[in-house]
């Protein structure tokens, strides 16, 4: 025993080298298996504080890209109230109200790995859950994955794990997201049906089926198909309608009817 | 010796938030990003006690991954480039006396030292860093030629900045 010790004392350097990669490597595959690690969490207020921090100098200098930002969405807004108003006595169909959204502050974000994070500046004090959905005014953006008081981790859509359930806008044929493309501004479209012709520029939305995006938020558009030899579905470049790169105010999207909904999908498959 | 403590201390944290705060913004191509806060490492006192160096490698990593929210990627790849710098410091100085209070930086070891010590301790930072982060070698081309990108501008910024600290201590 005694000479084990002093094998080890003697040898303390590679040992200790040994002992902290392999806490190293556990951390990493427990933080890729499971979102949002205990780590991430326990120290979300304190990095929020620092990127808030850092934030309030930096923010000066976009104020006039976010005034510009914010009057067109109240274009955009106008317009929609204004057509409402119209159409309010046909016979149409209301769209579902069961979506409620948060406005929130960006104040991280990355784009240059392979597993992107933004942060937020809400939490669980303004009422926001792990797996709500994140959309900016110009489209999709992530999923809540980690909260804390005063705010959250969002996984970015451009993430290796991030797989959204879409649909093409045309004629709403079902699609399925990924992003394993090494610029930020093209996503991986999976599981197009071989009979399905996509035109460059062709819309593709949310589907609506994951409880967590309410359907029809804009993800992108079609770029060109990317079909390998002796697969059944084709698959596809997509460009994406946000900039990742730019974001500074998203919208948290609460649905209100989720549980009721996942209880009556876990229901139904068990009978 | 105190003053060298407190030093190295102030540099670990300046080092981190310059990173976090500044340079993980700088996105060159998409993906371009320096990780500068190896420098940490490049410069702790040669006589650093071994099992001090490893352990302040961890917490570094750790410091930027809590940030970057990559539990675990810094620290393997800070940890390891403190595992070869002794025998990589040995190797590069063989015939050289090393004098005990000397720094390992361009103004006591010269050019071709320096440049040599950082480009293979910053290639082996990145080139484990940027594996880990996609983690698979499906792609190996293509992440090897970010590394090599990473690297090429990181080595540039920490030669830059060794310029800037001679200036200053000759005046």
């Amino acid at each position: 025993m005694r000479y084990f010790f002093a094998f080890l004392i003697k040898n303390h350097f590679f040992f200790l080298f040994l002992l902290l990669e392999i806490l190293s490597f556990s951390f990493i595959i427990k933080h890729n298996r499971y979102q949002g690690s205990k780590i991430i969490n326990a120290t979300n207020q304190i990095t929020g504080s620092v990127f808030t921090g850092a934030n309030n100098v930096s923010d000066y200098f976009k104020l006039s890209a976010i005034n510009r930002e914010l009057s067109e969405e109240i274009a955009k807004l106008k317009t929609a109230s204004f057509n409402k108003k119209n159409a309010d006595n046909s016979m149409a169909p209301q769209p579902d109200t069961n979506y409620k959204f948060l406005c929130a502050k960006v104040v991280n974000n990355s784009t240059n790995r392979h597993s992107n994070y933004l942060m937020l500046d809400k939490g669980s004090n303004h009422g926001i859950e792990a797996d709500m959905g994140v959309v900016s005014n110009k489209g999709i953006v992530g999923i809540v994955i980690g909260v804390s008081g005063n705010y959250c981790t969002v996984m970015s859509v451009i993430h290796k794990n991030a797989k959204i359930s879409a649909k093409i806008k045309k004629n709403l044929q079902l699609v399925n997201l990924i992003w394993n493309e090494s610029s930020y501004k093209k996503g991986t479209l999976t599981d197009i049906p071989t009979h399905i012709d996509l035109k460059k520029g062709d819309t593709i939305i949310t589907s609506g089926f994951s409880f967590i995006f309410p359907e029809g938020i804009m993800i992108g558009t079609f770029e060109n198909y990317k079909t390998e030899k002796g697969e059944s579905l084709n698959s596809a470049v997509l460009n994406f309608s946000t900039d990742f790169n730019n974001l500074n105010y998203v919208y948290v999207i609460q649905n209100i009817n989720k549980e009721e909904q996942i209880k009556l999908t876990k229901n139904s498959q068990h009978e | 010796m105190n003053n060298i403590i407190t030093k190295n201390i102030l540099r670990f944290i300046v080092l981190i938030l310059l990173q976090v705060l500044v340079l993980n913004n700088i996105k060159f191509d998409g993906y371009l990003n320096p990780y500068f806060y190896i420098l940490f490492i490049l410069l702790l006192p040669l006589e650093t006690p071994k099992w001090l160096l490893l352990i302040s490698a961890f917490l570094l990593g750790l410091g930027v991954d809590i940030f970057m929210k990559s539990i675990g990627i810094n620290i393997a790849a800070s940890v390891l480039v403190a595992f070869i710098r002794p025998g990589l410091i040995k190797y590069l100085s063989s015939g050289k006396d090393i004098e005990p209070n000397m720094q390992a930086g361009i103004r006591d070891f010269g050019f071709r030292w320096f440049f040599s010590y950082s480009l293979v301790m910053i290639f082996v930072h990145n080139f484990v860093f940027y594996f880990l982060d996609i983690f698979s070698f499906s792609e190996f081309f293509i992440t090897f030629y970010k590394v090599l990108l990473g690297t090429v501008f990181t080595l540039f910024l920490i030669i830059i900045t060794q310029y800037l600290f001679i200036n200053k201590k000759n005046k």
